[in-house]
């Protein structure tokens, strides 16, 4: 294999994960409070449709990428306040918000459908980005960059931080966090709402780095790999990076296989297609055998928090 | 000097302290005061209204009406921190601990001044240090025994330098040398003025600790004692306010056949935490009761799994119950062949909290009480049992329609014992029989069992409680990391033989441990 697929294989790769990080980062924030959002399609899909708009609208992919953050952050407190103060069941709650996510972008991105946006690219200069060897490091989008930022930020925050161990310790036993007199509440407030900015950034990450336009549906189920991801990475941020970055490149394949033709032509282009999607169920499948007997994940996860 | 010394206030003292929950009146009008290193016991039955009490003085819940008054200043404590920066520490009952995370981690939760891990660290080591107790900073909460559970909450108090430690039924899962271990290190903050609130139904230990006790029951006080002058006996009649009624056993018994034999029964633990059961034999005579003693976690679950047929061992003859071989019996033939069973767990493994008492009925005595006429369930034949259950074993319940996690814990032990007892097993195996259930109805629960007993059933009770089981028993032996010890007749052996027995082997056990721990942290 030449130099320059690889190179190109590894900027398509890295571009078509970074959705999936950014969501899954969320998620893993979330989740590590104690709280399941099942949303994240939804979330993504709000992000998607408002950054385009805004991008579109004002031509600064900056403020699409902020306005796609708090209309993230803004859909998952309508499922914060269903199921953190109103205590209703996380999964359902979840669902009916990727229901909703999908049926808000429809009908608001309609008057967009079709209309074009330029990619919010690299702003390195012509001489990096444009490096045969170079561009590997420098070619990304500045999403790109944040993601990775991210990655650190979130394990940081967790592992290193007196907030993030209060965190940790209400997804771990949100009574004994209660008593000890946390607001648990609170606490996961604050994380369903970084998880939604983050989905929703994510979301953005379709129009803006992948393809520059907006149709219905553009997100086509990241949001449930996303989930995936949080668990295949045991909840770990290292992990999940290399989880976002396997997605990335099994979904790379299916586009050079389909450009290469000859003997990737014995696979049918569906079966490539499908083949994250497959991946999901099989490591999801391997994980669940290796963690029968014990779990990393969250205690209270997915549990309402009623104090008693 | 003296007139000084009577002028010195009250280290906290409560002035008609009142809250209501709906539909109960928690804490009514609740008053006293405790002195400056004073230890001070806080007694009475479960839902007697201590739990509450302490929650509103460590903050988590704030009284409808009264005042709290610390050192003679009324105060508001609104949140857990503020009575922590006051000098309140609290030893919950519950442990408020993290199971995935470090002693360490745990600890800076219950800290509200910032340190760093190391100068945290090194202030851990001091307290420890002063008070001769051990920890390993590093160790995963998990994998770590009770007594050092408490411990890491015992530290995590003592480093606010309290002033008031409340302590929430702190022996309840201690083994005999670990609560003298835990009373020498409270006597001695009491020494240097701490004052300790302690709250506990173990009137033995409020005897040997304690300098003053405030009896609560159904939410008012009813009396302050001096508990080295009252015998146990009596403060438990202050408790539930009636007499005691003494149990009823026969001293000369007359054992019959072996009822339950059961042969080198082993059984490989599941999961990270499950003990291996490893070569359990024992046999129980008809019209004898068998304790099984032992610190949690020891296979005390796995032991009653196997015996009641929740886990189906392969070997057919590890079990025999009379003439029968039911080692690879599912629980429900067991328990047509006469052999019932009563797990730990009342919610979820015991009963079906959301089913009724009729429906929780149906679930185990269906068989035995020939409920089934051609696989459909005679609702009036359950109904009449349920009944039945409700009136003998004096259940307080609306019915037999009422959804089973509605019943307090104790009036739904007292239903699980009943169903099981009414259907007349030859053997019964029941696991805490009267855990987290109130003076009057662990009284009544045990006379079932020697009821039963003497009608000639064989009973094994498993149990961590001490007193429950020499009160009971005919024959002890100790579980101990799934090892069971030669088991001796009660007169023989003494308190000091068994805690030597269920703590010894408990080190090995934390030892055994400490790879997993790795596991865990990585």
């Amino acid at each position: 294999m030449n130099i320059d697929l690889t190179i190109a294989i590894i900027i398509t790769m890295v571009g078509a994960s970074t959705p999936l990080l950014l969501a899954a980062l969320g998620e893993l924030v979330v989740e590590k409070s104690g709280v399941l959002n099942l949303g994240i399609e939804g979330m993504m899909l709000t992000g998607a449709v408002v950054g385009f708009a805004v991008t579109y609208t004002t031509g600064n992919p900056w403020l699409g990428i902020f306005a796609a953050a708090i209309a993230g952050a803004s859909v998952s407190m309508i499922f914060a306040f269903l199921t953190l103060t109103l205590s209703a069941n996380q999964v359902a709650t979840g669902l009916a918000l990727t229901i909703f996510g999908a049926g808000f972008s429809a009908l608001f991105g309609q008057p967009f459908t079709g209309k074009p946006i330029a990619l919010f690219k690299s702003i390195f200069p012509d001489s990096l980005t444009e490096h045969p060897i170079l561009r590997v490091f420098f070619d990304y989008s500045p999403l790109v960059y944040f993601s990775l930022f991210m990655v650190f930020a979130v394990y940081w925050f967790l592992q290193k931080t007196r907030a993030g161990l209060i965190l940790r310790a209400v997804g771990e036993n949100d009574h004994s966090a209660h008593s000890i007199g946390y607001s648990v509440i609170g606490v996961r407030y604050g994380a369903v709402a970084f998880g939604g900015a983050m989905a929703g950034i994510g979301g953005s990450c379709f129009p803006l780095i992948l393809t520059p336009q907006w149709v219905e549906g553009l997100t086509g189920g990241r949001g449930w790999i996303a989930l995936a991801l949080v668990v295949f990475a045991a909840w770990r941020p290292g992990r999940l990076l290399a989880g976002a970055y396997l997605f990335g490149l099994i979904a790379t394949m299916e586009l050079y296989a389909k450009a290469a033709g000859g003997s990737f032509r014995i696979i049918p282009s569906e079966l490539w297609a499908s083949l994250p999607y497959l991946a999901t169920i099989i490591v999801l499948v391997l994980i669940s055998i290796r963690h029968k007997t014990s779990s990393s994940a969250p205690a209270c996860l997915g549990k309402p928090f009623i104090p008693n | 000097m003296n007139n000084k010394q009577q002028k010195t206030p009250f280290r906290l003292k409560l002035e008609g302290i009142t809250k209501a929950f709906p539909g109960v009146l928690a804490n009514d009008q609740v008053s006293f005061a405790i002195k400056a290193g004073e230890i001070h016991a806080l007694l009475g039955e479960n839902g007697a209204g201590k739990s509450t009490l302490v929650k509103m003085i460590y903050g988590i819940m704030l009284p409808d009406s009264g005042s709290i008054f610390w050192n003679g200043e009324k105060i508001h404590i609104k949140n857990p921190k503020e009575a922590r920066s006051l000098g309140i520490g609290m030893v919950f009952q519950h442990f408020s601990l993290f199971e995935a995370m470090s002693v360490l981690e745990n600890i800076a939760l219950g800290m509200d001044n910032k340190l760093s891990k190391k100068q945290l660290e090194a202030k851990v080591y001091e307290v420890m240090d002063t008070y001769g107790l051990s920890l390993e900073p590093s160790r995963i909460v998990s994998t770590l025994g009770v007594g050092e559970r408490q411990r890491i909450e015992i530290v995590r108090a003592l480093l606010l330098n309290p002033k008031l430690l409340i302590m929430d039924e702190p022996t309840s899962v201690l083994t005999p040398q670990e609560v003298e271990q835990l009373f020498a290190t409270l006597r001695q903050l009491a020494k240097n003025g701490c004052s300790i609130l302690y709250i506990s139904h173990k009137l033995h230990e409020i005897k040997a600790l304690c300098d003053g006790a405030t009896i609560l029951r159904g939410g008012k006080i009813v009396g302050e004692c001096d508990p080295k002058k009252e015998t146990s006996k009596s403060m438990a009649e202050m408790m539930i306010g009636a007499s005691l009624q003494a149990i009823n056993k026969s001293t000369i018994k007359d054992f019959g056949e072996i009822a339950l034999e059961v042969k080198n029964l082993s059984l490989a633990g599941v999961g990270d935490f499950g003990v291996s059961l490893k070569n359990i034999s024992f046999n129980v005579r008809h019209g004898e009761i068998f304790g099984i003693a032992g610190v949690a976690g020891n296979g005390q679950n796995e032991l009653q799994s196997a015996l009641g047929g929740e886990v189906v061992l392969k070997d057919q003859a590890a079990i025999k119950l009379n003439e029968f071989l039911i080692g690879n019996m599912s629980a429900n033939d067991r328990r047509k062949k006469g052999l019932c069973a009563v797990p730990e767990e009342r919610h979820g493994h015991a009963a079906v909290p959301d089913f009724n008492l009729k429906d929780n009925a149906i679930l185990t005595a269906r068989d035995r009480q020939n409920m089934t006429k051609l696989g459909m369930i005679s609702a009036k034949h359950a109904k009449d049992f349920t009944k039945q259950v409700i009136d003998e074993f004096n259940v307080m319940t609306t019915g037999s329609a009422a959804i089973a996690g509605s019943l307090s814990g104790g009036n739904l032990q007292k239903f699980i014992m009943g169903r099981e007892i009414m259907q007349v097993p030859d053997v019964l195996v029941v696991s805490q029989p009267t855990w987290g259930v109130d003076a009057g109805a662990a009284a009544a629960i045990h006379q079932a069992l020697i009821d039963l007993a003497a009608g000639g059933a064989a009973i094994i009770i498993i149990s961590q409680d001490l007193d429950e089981l020499l009160e009971l028993c005919d024959a002890i032996a100790v579980i101990n990391e799934g090892n069971l010890s030669e088991p001796k007749n009660i007169g023989q052996v003494s308190i000091e033989e068994i805690g030597l027995l269920m703590g010894g082997v408990h080190g090995q056990n934390s030892e055994q441990l400490t790879p997993n721990s790795e596991v865990i942290a990585s």
